[in-house]
């Protein structure tokens, strides 16, 4: 694979997170080992409380490790301050959540220009909507949006930065399959034209085909992982 | 306990902090309430039963000399009850250990029959003996500022001739409460005080043997003081009666009714203003509440609960933070209370002034806040009570945001944080302004109360500087030739005399009429000036007469206007004078004529009854020395001293009602503006921590916050400033009486001292809630919808 031969842009080493709560101890991850190539696009399968939110919000920047490393390229995140994490997550993680979080007070455009107004080195926040497909909804508040074009102006929110990283956290979990597609569509583009490594988390087993890698996660480890050795498009794919 | 209450409990206190910031609004209305009312209750019984256990007198008259047998005339008038006749003069004292000259005002005690009238109430010692020319008992706050007790000493000049009296006793008065002396802005307790003598002492002293220079009348109850004056004056006008007056005219009892008044005004004007803030904060907070609790109260209705209930249960949540309030507030009232009353106790000489306050003051004041928080929940109770329960379980619509100003291009040229809170502001109209209000409420109540010290320094400048700029008045014992000025103009350290004449009369115009001292001065004065209401000197030239605007407006006259004038003291006879000029006033009831004008009234030649001095402070010592022994003076009113003590006291003063404004003021404001960010926050907590996990610095996340509550309060200065201008006004108006006007001057120093405290309460608040956003929780955001 062309993919593995490149340096990897995440190394996560025996990462383990133990959550406490009175005298109760909740291990969210029980040492995961895990590696991204640079624009590799993996999903990440596995049921509730496998670990794989935990996982993502580490990468991210949002959530500390209790034991364990997390490299991104040269940078160690586990080592990082709060001050540090956030130039990380403004500079080069884009975020998608699971229910949008759009700032209701802004239209779509001024949505994604919040993220540009404090890039280093941004699109425009109309180019990044028109890579979505929401190129003619600009000044539309999220209340008049759809689901889906929320969600689409959520991705081009976390594109608009030339993210290295573009983290999903269940994005197609309130569209219906048609509107996911849309949506799945954008972040597939975004992954090809930017090259941004996309890590994608879904109960929605469909979206593996689109991945280059599947990683089962399970009790808080990585208990499988597969690799496509053809990816669907988008369009080929339903729930 | 029933679930819904232990829902109440758990609500409070996972609320706190907003609950009690509500509380200590409530807390600062019922507070002012309790100490507004309870002052007032506990000054006006006082008083009430002071006057009745001491009989008190109704009616008041001085004459030159009237016949001891007139007092059974007198006591067979109709309606009266009792009559004491009296002798009462001015006379100078030497006390030890004091420089400047001090004043008593000598008052005869009745030998071998006990006082009828104005009972003493003798803090220790004794009254003195029948006859004894030594003996004295003086007022009890004069005592004290000398450190005297029965034994001490000082000297007197009793018409003309040097005494050294001996005090065996020391006493209050009903008719001293407020003792202050001609010329003063305030009591001197050190340079002026009441010595009572036998009768046959001073009879000896003044010639007055079977004769009295003062009368006092008790009334039978329903009887006209208005008719019996009248009768009295008949009865006195051909032994130099000056014109009977009733209590409403006597000195010490105006100076307590005044107080009374401005304390009513305060206890009217400013708990009112807490509670609708707490209004106004109930409303946003309790509205919060139940939005965020939509969904519950939808399962509770789904479950059977009824919409009556459900409101019950957000009613009793108000209720316990107004009950947290009401006893806070109760309690603060009493404490500040207390602290008032010991500030009363040092003008107002009463044997006891307790706080006391009855349970209704404390009904009202929780029915107050009780009303006003009702007031406050209604809206949001009404909104619970129409939530159908299907409506209530699914997730609230997602606000609808308007672009504005859309043709401006605004939308492009601000900045996203500006929109975000603009359009934030602009969604929830009602909360916005409810919180402009408030934190206007903040800054009005402040501004509305800091003023009064610029009005007051204001007042003391065109009294002190401009109108009265002598540095001593001497009061003659009785009018003098007009060569008694350059006798003055001799003494030691003078540097200009300038005379005046007063003329006792009752000016009228149709049905009302006043008791003034029409005060003569001559055309052109330079040391004590009338001031026309542009503050100009007026120049006092011709036969007409200036009345001060106060005066003016109680006469219902103008310029150009003939009033009448009955004169109290020479022919006593009517005449008609021109008003030439309507002047600045802000003590007494003043009429000013030109000093010659003044002498033709009672057709005396070249008379005067005092003169002003402006005299070299270095050489004071040894012009207070002459003074002291000065045989024709009555009183020495020292302005340069006066001022200087006013000033200490005004400090004093300003200190305490600052420190106490400046808190209650800072409760509002704080208080205010916490809810507001609090909601804000609860709202916006999710975008904000998106913005968070998107890469926004703790700062620039906290910034936002911050710019919408700084928009809210500075929204709020102006509006601030016209509700406190409005307050003022009305302060001023409840304050003005008869004996003082505060004028209306509301100062830059007021607005700025007032915005700048709201601000600093603000700022504090919002660093409170900032800590919050620093806590936000960045991974919960992802998985929950709000």
């Amino acid at each position: 694979m062309l993919m593995e031969l490149e340096a990897p842009i995440f190394r996560v080493r025996a990462l383990a997170k133990v959550y406490r709560s009175g005298d109760v101890e909740v291990h969210a991850l029980r040492g995961v080992d895990f590696e991204a190539a640079a624009g590799e696009f993996v999903v990440m399968l596995g049921p509730s409380g496998s670990g794989k939110s935990t996982f993502l919000n580490i990468v991210g920047g949002l959530d500390a490790a209790t034991t364990g490393e997390v490299w991104f390229e040269d940078h160690e995140l586990t080592g990082m301050s709060e001050r540090e994490l956030t130039l990380y997550r403004r500079d080069h993680v884009g975020f998608v959540f699971q229910f949008y979080n759009l700032v209701p007070s802004l239209t779509a455009r001024e949505n994604v220009a919040l993220v540009t107004d404090i890039a280093r080195n941004p699109m425009r926040a109309e180019e990044a909507l028109e890579l979505v497909g929401l190129g003619a909804r600009l000044d539309h508040f999220p209340a008049q949006l759809s689901g889906g074009e929320q969600q689409r102006v959520a991705i081009a929110r976390a594109i608009a930065k030339r993210p290295e990283v573009l983290l999903c956290d269940e994005p197609t979990w309130a569209l219906d399959s048609k509107t996911g597609v849309r949506v799945l569509e954008a972040l597939m583009t975004v992954n090809a034209d930017l090259g941004a490594t996309t890590l994608v988390i879904t109960h929605n087993a469909a979206i593996r085909e689109i991945a280059h890698r599947v990683v089962m996660f399970g009790d808080g480890r990585i208990v499988s992982v597969a690799v496509n050795e053809r990816r669907l498009a988008a369009a080929d794919v339903s729930w | 306990m029933l679930a819904l209450d232990r829902k109440l409990l758990r609500d409070l206190v996972r609320l706190w902090p907003q609950a009690l910031a509500i509380a200590l609004v409530m807390a600062a209305g019922v507070a002012t309430l309790v100490l507004g009312v309870g002052t007032h209750a506990s000054l006006d019984e006082t008083r009430s039963t002071f006057y009745e256990r001491n009989r008190f007198a109704d009616v008041f008259a001085s004459v030159t000399r009237a016949p001891g047998a007139l007092v059974a005339e007198i006591a067979a008038v109709p309606g009266v009850q009792s009559v004491e006749p009296r002798i009462e003069k001015l006379a100078l004292l030497s006390v030890p250990g004091l420089s400047a000259p001090a004043t008593g005002l000598f008052v005869s005690l009745p030998d071998f029959v006990p006082q009828r009238l104005n009972l003493l109430t003798i803090r220790a010692g004794r009254l003195p003996e029948p006859g004894d020319e030594r003996e004295a008992v003086v007022s009890e706050p004069f005592a004290k500022a000398h450190g005297f007790g029965p034994g001490s000493r000082f000297e007197a000049i009793l018409n003309g001739r040097k005494r050294t009296l001996v005090i065996v006793g020391i006493a209050l008065s009903p008719e001293f409460i407020y003792a202050i002396g001609p010329w003063d802005l305030m009591p001197d307790d050190r340079r002026y005080g009441i010595v009572w003598m036998s009768e046959r002492a001073l009879a000896g002293a003044y010639d007055l043997k079977s004769a009295f220079s003062t009368v006092h009348l008790k009334l039978l109850s329903g009887a006209s003081e208005r008719a019996i004056i009248e009768t009295l004056d008949g009865k006195l006008a051909r032994y130099g009666g000056r014109g009977a007056y009733g209590r409403k005219d006597q000195l010490s009892h105006a100076f307590l009714d005044a107080e009374l008044l401005q304390l009513k005004a305060m206890s009217r004007i400013t708990p009112p203003i807490f509670l609708l803030a707490a209004a106004l904060l109930v409303n946003m907070t309790l509205s919060r509440l139940i939005a965020l609790e939509r969904q519950q109260i939808g399962l509770l209705k789904a479950v059977g609960y009824s919409g009556g209930t459900i409101a019950a249960h957000y009613l009793k949540f108000v209720a316990a933070i107004t009950l947290v309030g009401i006893v806070l507030g109760a309690a603060a009232g009493v404490w500040l209370g207390n602290g008032a009353a010991r500030l009363y106790a040092d003008f107002f000489r009463f044997p006891f002034l307790l706080f006391r306050t009855d349970p209704s003051t404390y009904m009202a004041g929780g029915a107050a806040a009780l009303g006003a928080g009702v007031f406050g929940a209604l809206r949001a109770l009404r909104e619970v009570m129409q939530l159908p329960p299907a409506i209530a379980m699914s997730p609230p619509a997602p606000p609808q945001y308007r672009r504005m100003f859309v043709g401006l291009g605004l939308s492009d040229r601000l900045p996203r944080s500006v929109l975000m809170v603009v359009r934030h502001l602009a969604r929830w109209p009602l909360r916005t302004a409810s919180a402009i209000v408030g934190v206007a409420l903040a800054t009005a109540i402040l501004t509305g109360t800091l003023w009064v010290f610029q009005a007051t320094e204001f007042m003391i400048d065109t009294t002190f500087h401009r109108s009265e700029r002598q540095d001593a008045t001497i009061s003659f014992v009785q009018e003098m030739p007009e060569r008694a000025l350059f006798d003055v103009a001799r003494l030691p350290g003078i540097l200009a005399v300038e005379p005046y004449r007063n003329v006792a009369a009752k000016l009228r115009n149709g049905g009302v009429e006043r008791r003034v001292a029409i005060t003569g001065k001559p055309a052109g004065a330079m040391l004590s000036r009338v001031l026309d209401i542009d503050f100009r000197p007026v120049p006092l030239e011709g036969a007409g007469i200036a009345l001060t605007d106060m005066l003016a407006r109680i006469l219902r006259v103008g310029r150009g206007d003939v009033i009448e004038v009955e004169l109290l003291e020479g022919d006593r006879r009517t005449t008609q004078l021109p008003v030439t000029d309507v002047i600045k006033g802000y003590f007494g009831l003043t009429a000013y004529m030109n000093i010659d004008a003044a002498n033709r009234l009672p057709r005396e030649a070249d008379r005067i009854s005092g003169v002003h001095i402006r005299y070299d402070a270095v050489r004071q010592d040894e012009l207070f020395g002459r003074l002291k022994e000065l045989p024709k003076a009555s009183f020495i009113a020292l302005q340069r001293v006066s001022l200087q003590k006013f000033r200490e006291t005004l400090a004093r003063n300003i200190l305490t009602m600052v420190t106490i404004y400046v808190s209650l003021g800072a409760i509002i404001a704080f208080g205010v503006v916490y809810n507001f960010a609090r909601i804000t926050l609860s709202e916006q907590g999710h975008e904000l921590a998106s913005l968070r996990v998107l890469g926004f610095t703790r700062g620039e996340v906290s910034g936002l916050l911050i710019l919408e509550i700084s928009l809210v309060v500075l929204v709020a200065q102006p509006v601030g400033w016209l509700f406190g201008y409005g307050f003022a006004a009305w302060t001023a108006a409840g304050f003005s009486t008869e004996l003082v006007r505060v004028p209306l001057i509301v100062g830059r120093d007021a607005y700025g001292y007032a915005t700048a405290i709201t601000l600093m309460a603000a700022l504090v608040s919002a660093l409170v809630v900032r800590r919050r956003i620093d806590r936000l929780d960045l991974v919960e955001v992802l998985k929950t919808r709000e």
